[in-house]
């Protein structure tokens, strides 16, 4: 249990390795450890941002899927609406073309009927005087029986 | 061990001196051959074997903690290195906890005293014969010297020089903080002018040499408090280590029994390994706050 040189030794031990582990050791850590929490804190932070933000888009999204819902309906509504528009103006087209076909339908008719009427007079006009014709047994003069023949077509 | 007069004095004696290198009384340099020629060194000899261990260790947790500052970034660390971390981290929570001024010198101090005599206590734990009788084996073999005179003490902290070294020089930064924070006159102030003071001049300058003497004794019984404890408890270990190792030359029964005691005590002393080193950086802490702080 000496105390001798090895006392004044190990001090000097002792100082030396303080001053390199204060010199070399410490300061290198300490920097270390630092740079990791502030890396940490602003990966928490970015974190925290990224979910913010993920909140926000979510409902970014919702509202651009109502407002596409709703202007879907606007368009089917629109659609919809020019639909019966359309049927509205093809059944009233389709009334007037009616109407149209058979007023011209109709005067065909008529041309038809006084057409017909026409003929039926001349024919009957030449039968009423063939018949006279034969009951009178000899030609009758056309001509000179126009008149009366003319006044019975007009009869007829 | 090794020798011919095997009794348990001596071996106990032979484990407990220091490898000492000195002058002879007649002039001539060497090794003590035992424990008179040692004392008979006075001041001007050395301990090899304390300052072979404990620079060796000390150069080890250099080493170790170096190569991890250098590798030290602000990735995800690696297994070595993220203890490290943890060890520094360790520090600096509780240097943090007791240091309340600014020096960026009490941190490194307690991380190298804490490390340092963790590893130095550690060598407590190695089997108290391997590392002598490994010693002895080389020196007989190759330099012929004869084994009864190579001394290995392999545990620095039982070895008073060391745990002085240590002290001594928290003692010194302690007296330099004091001066330069508190300034030469408040200093003093603080020695002589507490724990007892009046208002009355006359009783202020009767109180100064009660004062001095107290604060003096409160002063120097630091370093030596500080010292002594650690040296205390790791030469009580020690010794006990030894005394159990005596059980080996005992038969089988007494061998076994000496296996599950060191066993057990080894286990203990884990504990007292650690605590000493922690109290040692502690105390030092807190001496140098007590520097920094005014009362």
């Amino acid at each position: 249990m000496n105390i001798n040189l090895t006392l004044i030794g190990q001090s000097i031990a002792f100082i030396v390795f303080v001053w390199f582990c204060m010199k070399f050791i410490w300061p290198p850590l300490m920097k270390a450890l630092e740079d990791r929490k502030t890396k940490i804190a602003e990966g928490l932070a970015a974190a925290e941002r990224g979910k913010q933000e993920q909140a926000l888009s979510e409902k970014r999204g919702v509202e651009v899927i109502k407002n596409a819902k709703g202007k879907a309906a606007e368009i089917i509504a629109g659609a919809e609406k020019r639909g019966s528009e359309i049927v509205d103006e093809a059944k009233s087209d389709a009334k007037v073309e009616g109407e149209r076909i058979i007023t011209a339908a109709k005067s065909e008719i008529d041309q038809e009927i006084n057409r017909a009427r026409e003929t039926l007079r001349g024919e009957l006009a030449m039968l009423a005087t063939a018949g006279a014709e034969q009951i009178l047994g000899k030609a009758v003069d056309a001509e000179a029986h126009r008149k009366m023949l003319d006044d019975l077509a007009a009869q007829l | 061990m090794a020798s011919e007069e095997l009794t348990t004095t001596g071996y106990i004696k032979h484990h407990l001196q220091n490898l000492t290198f000195g002058q002879h009384p007649n002039g001539s340099w060497g090794f003590a051959h035992n424990a008179q020629e040692a004392r008979e060194m006075g001041f001007w000899a050395i301990h090899v074997d304390t300052m072979l261990w404990s620079v060796v260790l000390g150069v080890l947790f250099i080493w170790l903690f170096s190569k991890a500052a250098r590798r030290a970034t602000a990735d995800t660390p690696s297994g070595f290195l993220n203890f490290v971390e943890w060890v520094v981290e360790f520090i600096d929570d509780n240097v943090r906890g007791s240091f309340s001024g600014r020096n960026d010198l009490i941190a490194p101090l307690a991380l190298t005293l804490f490390v340092w005599i963790l590893l130095m206590n550690c060598m407590d734990l190695v089997p108290v014969d391997w590392i002598p009788w490994t010693t002895q084996m080389i020196m007989h073999h190759i330099f012929g010297v004869d084994p009864h005179h190579v001394y290995m003490k392999v545990v620095p902290t039982t070895d008073v020089n060391a745990t002085f070294g240590m002290s001594l020089g928290v003692f010194v930064l302690t007296i330099y903080y004091s001066l330069k924070i508190k300034g030469p006159v408040g200093f003093a102030s603080e020695l002589t002018m507490q724990p007892f003071s009046a208002t009355n001049p006359v009783l202020k300058i009767l109180f100064i040499p009660v004062n001095l003497f107290l604060e003096g004794i409160g002063l120097l019984s630091k370093p030596i408090s500080l010292s002594l404890r650690l040296f205390g408890n790791l030469f009580a270990g020690e010794m006990i280590f030894i005394l159990i190792a005596l059980l080996f030359s005992g038969g089988l029964f007494w061998g076994l029994m000496g296996g599950v005691l060191q066993l057990g005590w080894a286990i203990f002393h884990i504990l007292i390994v650690l605590l000493q080193a922690f109290i040692f950086m502690t105390l030092t802490v807190v001496y140098l706050e007590m520097a920094h702080s005014e009362h």
